[in-house]
């Protein structure tokens, strides 16, 4: 974080490209503005009142051709970089499979991050240099906004509902942590710092928080005390679907639309289990708004979604 | 010559009797006035108190930013003087300030109507618009609201602790003052324009009132809707946008956008055409491509309504849906390049004078430039997902809004001033303040590019070390634009007394609002006009202007 530069710190492999597309921007719009401010002073210069340059008509071509031309030049220029701007952004679209993942609940005015073997911190998220990973991310109350400038990312955290980013950090380092979208009263002190360390310094930081027991296995006791397993257990006498492997598969609901079990769907089934019913099962099951908070939430969608590796196994 | 003939024909002055600022005296006269003339002028004195207000929340800001720890304003505070600086400059200033002031003005003029088609339903506008400031003023007195003048929902619904309320319901009725004037001045473009007055004949300030006209008919609804439902979740606990009821809270943005984007151009397309008006009439050329400046005010009002999905990049859409956003950002991008392109060819072989609305036009072209450029990072999905949210997007809005739209709005009132006073303004002191707008501003905005850029994120009244200096730029930078936007105030109530006595046509320009005295009478003109040619033309067609003398030029018609 030094204190003088016109460039910002470039520590993940987005960056990189982000800063390619933003030099490009720069000299395109660099050279349009050079253009025009050149042509303004050029012809402020000549065409002055009393100036000695001739005047007159038009030439014949600089009417309608040339208005033609520069109408479809830029249109083209503004598709190549429509073209050259969407491209680098589905490059970076989704996460590689088995990307470290950390959840991250936003509330005012803190971050709070979970790494998978369970260690905690506020404020603070340390990641490995050199491996991909994926932040999911709800808020437990306005809409945040995680941004990392060294990173070129930031994605709102809204309430309600998940978001995703991930990256894949360059250069180890301390790099600051913004919340971007104006969330009340100490919105500006809703900061933080990003360290990137190098994976081995990772695995040992990381071994030496605090062991908790991971989301996972606390939505597996949630899973058991708010009495999910009654109905959903395999032994049980009620007929509700049995949730292993139900996490990330095809659907089929009862008024025959077919979605796909991402988070989302599995926080509206606990939430709103009367919106998207199963196909084959009746609507028993109650809802638990109001029951389960953000944080419960998140550890039970944690636990369901471990569920999917054992049915893999 | 016969038009020159028909121009001479108009006396200068009015007298006593006849001039629209004399022919009744007398507060009532004023304030229950149906001249679409005085009407302005209540709009620009009602206009000149948000502008104070407004402006002074954006001093308390800048004097704030000038250390990184807080010292003037607490965080509450600093949440209040940004949000009350937004509204009152977007609802109370920006979209009001051309078409209710130069429009209201001008549009029955440059037609040869005598008034706009309705004038009631004008002075009503200016009544609804008022009620709707003291909603404002309430606000501000009772506390202030802390939301940011996007509202954003949940924070507006469920967890502001300021006068929300009030603060909707005043922009909600703002809204209707909007739409009335809208649909006036719609009314009087189709049905009030002079004989031989035909759509391509009409002065570009014509159009671009009435494209806006349409876009604003067709957006503030949306806004009164979006207000209406944070109405039903905040006061009676109806669950639109809370996430915890089932409620979806980027649905407010949408809706937001959907207008607020659209608002854009509603702040930005009359600066157009006051622009338009000023280049070529210092230029003394007849305007480049004329059916283009046209068909691009209504190709940016068309697709305008189409993209306001750019300010949602990092909400969580889809990627898929905010590269339609983006395409479509860019295609919009090139009819405002086709406007500066022609305002620039308008240049060429032209009899250029450097009078103070012709400096403001040009510092009008070189920011606005700078303005939409900056618009095609933010159209990049990825560079606006790093910028989006910080002093980058800042620079970048204000650059337009006011680097454009509020120069555009000083030069208008520049050029307009003697039509509207019949006094003459001090040439030398408006070039100075016009010189001196262009650069204050860009000491100002200039450094928040580069501040946004490394990761400064807006709505911050504390912020790292490293970003001060930029700050402290922006801070002194703004103490010349504020010194800048304060001096023509003085000098014109100075000119209202001291002025010198204004011809019919001070600047030798054709519209028709000039083929008639300074000020009009009450009635605008005398004798009804009627149009036998297209607007600006400054130099015969098969040959430009010569190189000193101002003559010939024809006026659009005249009072014959
Ligand atoms: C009264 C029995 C009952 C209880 C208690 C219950 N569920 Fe369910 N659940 C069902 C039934 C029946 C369905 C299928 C019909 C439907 O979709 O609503 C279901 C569906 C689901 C689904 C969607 C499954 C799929 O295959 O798509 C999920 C996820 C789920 N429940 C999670 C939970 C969790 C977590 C809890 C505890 C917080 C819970 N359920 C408690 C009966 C129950
Ligand atoms: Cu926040
Ligand atoms: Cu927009």
């Amino acid at each position: 974080m030094n204190r003088f530069s016109l460039w910002p710190q470039a520590a993940s492999e987005q960056a990189a490209r982000v800063d390619l597309l933003f030099i490009g921007l720069l000299v395109i719009s660099g050279a349009i503005l050079l253009l025009v401010a050149g042509l303004l002073l050029v012809f402020c210069l000549r065409y002055r009142r009393g100036s000695s340059a001739p005047r007159g008509l038009l030439p014949g071509f600089l009417r309608r051709d040339v208005e033609i031309g520069w109408t479809t030049g830029t249109l083209f220029l503004a598709l190549f970089l429509f073209w050259w701007a969407g491209a680098t952004q589905l490059r970076a679209k989704d996460p590689p499979a088995g990307a470290l993942e950390i959840h991250v609940a936003a509330k005012q005015w803190m971050w709070k991050a979970r790494h998978p073997n369970g260690a905690r911190e506020i404020n603070a998220l340390h990641v490995p240099r050199g491996e991909a990973v994926r932040l999911v991310m709800t808020s437990q109350d306005v809409i945040h906004s995680f941004f990392v400038p060294a990173f070129r990312l930031k994605q709102d955290v809204i309430p309600g509902r998940f978001t995703e980013m991930w990256f894949r950090a360059t250069e180890p380092g301390e790099y600051r942590l913004f919340c971007a979208e104006f969330c009340g009263t100490d919105h500006a002190r809703m900061g933080g710092t990003v360290t990137v360390m190098q994976p081995e310094d990772y695995a040992r930081w990381a071994a030496a928080q605090p062991q908790e027991e991971n989301l996972a296995e606390e939505g597996a006791r949630l899973f058991t005390a708010l009495g999910c397993s009654g109905c959903h257990a395999p032994a049980s006498a009620v007929h509700a679907p049995l949730l292993a492997g139900a996490y990330g598969r095809m659907v089929h609901l009862a008024d025959g639309r077919t979605i796909r079990a991402d988070e989302a769907y599995i926080r509206d089934s606990i939430l709103q289990p009367k919106r998207d019913v199963v196909a084959g099962f009746e609507p028993i099951m109650p809802s638990f708004e109001g029951l389960v908070d953000q944080g419960d939430l998140q550890r039970l969608v944690a636990y369901v979604q471990s569920l999917r590796g054992e049915a893999a196994r | 010559m016969s038009g020159i003939t028909a121009e001479r024909a108009v006396p200068d002055r009015p007298s006593r009797a006849d001039s629209y600022l004399t022919v009744e005296t007398g507060l009532a006269s004023w304030l229950l006035t149906t001249d679409h003339k005085r009407i302005a002028l209540l709009y620009m004195a009602a206009i000149t108190v948000f502008f104070f207000v407004g402006g002074a929340g954006a001093v308390a800001m800048r004097i704030e930013l000038f250390t990184p720890q807080a010292d003037l304003l607490s965080a509450d505070a600093y949440n209040r003087a940004f949000t009350f600086h937004g509204v009152i400059m977007v609802w109370f200033f920006l979209i009001p300030s051309i078409p209710v002031i130069l429009g209201n003005f001008l549009l029955p003029l440059m037609i040869g109507a005598r008034d706009l088609a309705f004038p009631r339903l004008n002075l009503i506008s200016w009544y609804i618009f008022i009620a709707a400031g003291a909603l404002a003023a309430y606000t501000l007195l009772a506390g202030g609201v802390d939301t940011g003048w996007t509202f954003y929902t949940p924070l507006s619904t469920a967890f502001a602790n300021g006068h929300v309320l009030a603060a909707a319901t005043a922009v909600f009725v703002a809204g209707f003052s909007t739409i009335a004037s809208a649909v006036n001045f719609i009314v009087t473009t189709h049905l009030l324009r002079a004989p031989g007055l035909t759509w391509f004949r009409l002065p570009l300030f014509v159009w671009a009132l009435y494209a806006t006209s349409v876009v604003m008919v067709l957006a503030t609804p949306v806004l009164a809707m979006v207000l209406l439902l944070i109405f039903a979740e905040r006061a009676f606990g109806i669950p639109i946008f809370d996430p915890l009821r089932g409620g979806d809270p980027v649905l407010f943005q949408h809706l937001f956008w959907f207008y607020s984007h659209p608002a854009v151009y509603i702040m930005i397309l009359p600066s157009f055409g006051v622009i338009s008006e000023l280049v070529t009439c210092y230029a003394r050329r007849r305007v480049f491509g004329y059916s283009f400046m046209v068909y691009a005010i209504l190709w940016i009002s068309l697709v305008g309504f189409l993209v306001w999905g750019h300010h949602m990049f990092v909400s969580g859409q889809s990627v898929f849906a905010s590269l339609a956003f983006s395409l479509l950002s860019f295609v919009v991008a090139v009819p405002s390049a086709i406007k500066v392109f022609n305002w620039t060819a308008t240049l060429y072989r032209g009899q250029i004078v450097f009078d103070a609305p012709m400096i403001y036009a040009l510092g009008f072209i070189g920011l606005f430039t700078i303005g939409g450029l900056t618009g095609l990072f933010l159209a990049s999905v990825p560079v606006d997902v790093h910028v989006t949210d910080t002093y980058f997007v800042v620079a970048h809005f204000h650059y337009i809004m006011v680097g454009g739209a509020v120069s555009a709005f000083y030069g208008g009132l520049t050029f307009w001033w003697p039509k509207m006073t019949g006094r003459l303004y001090p040439e030398g002191w408006a070039r100075f303040a016009a010189v001196m707008m262009f650069f204050g501003f860009g000491f100002t905005f200039f450094p928040m590019f580069i501040m946004g850029f490394l990761g400064m994120p807006r709505r911050y009244h504390v912020y790292p070390e490293e970003f001060q200096v930029w700050h402290v730029l922006a801070s002194a930078g703004a103490v010349i634009l504020a010194a800048a936007y304060l001096l023509p105030m003085g000098y014109f109530a100075w000119s209202l007394v001291w002025g010198r006595r204004a011809s019919a046509n001070p600047w030798d320009a054709t519209g028709l609002e000039w083929q008639t005295s300074s000020p009009p009478p009450r009635e605008n003109f005398l004798v009804s006009p009627a149009v036998d040619r297209g607007p600006y033309d400054y130099h015969p067609a098969h040959t430009g202007p010569p190189s000193m003398e101002r003559e010939p030029h024809r006026p659009q018609g005249g009072q014959a």
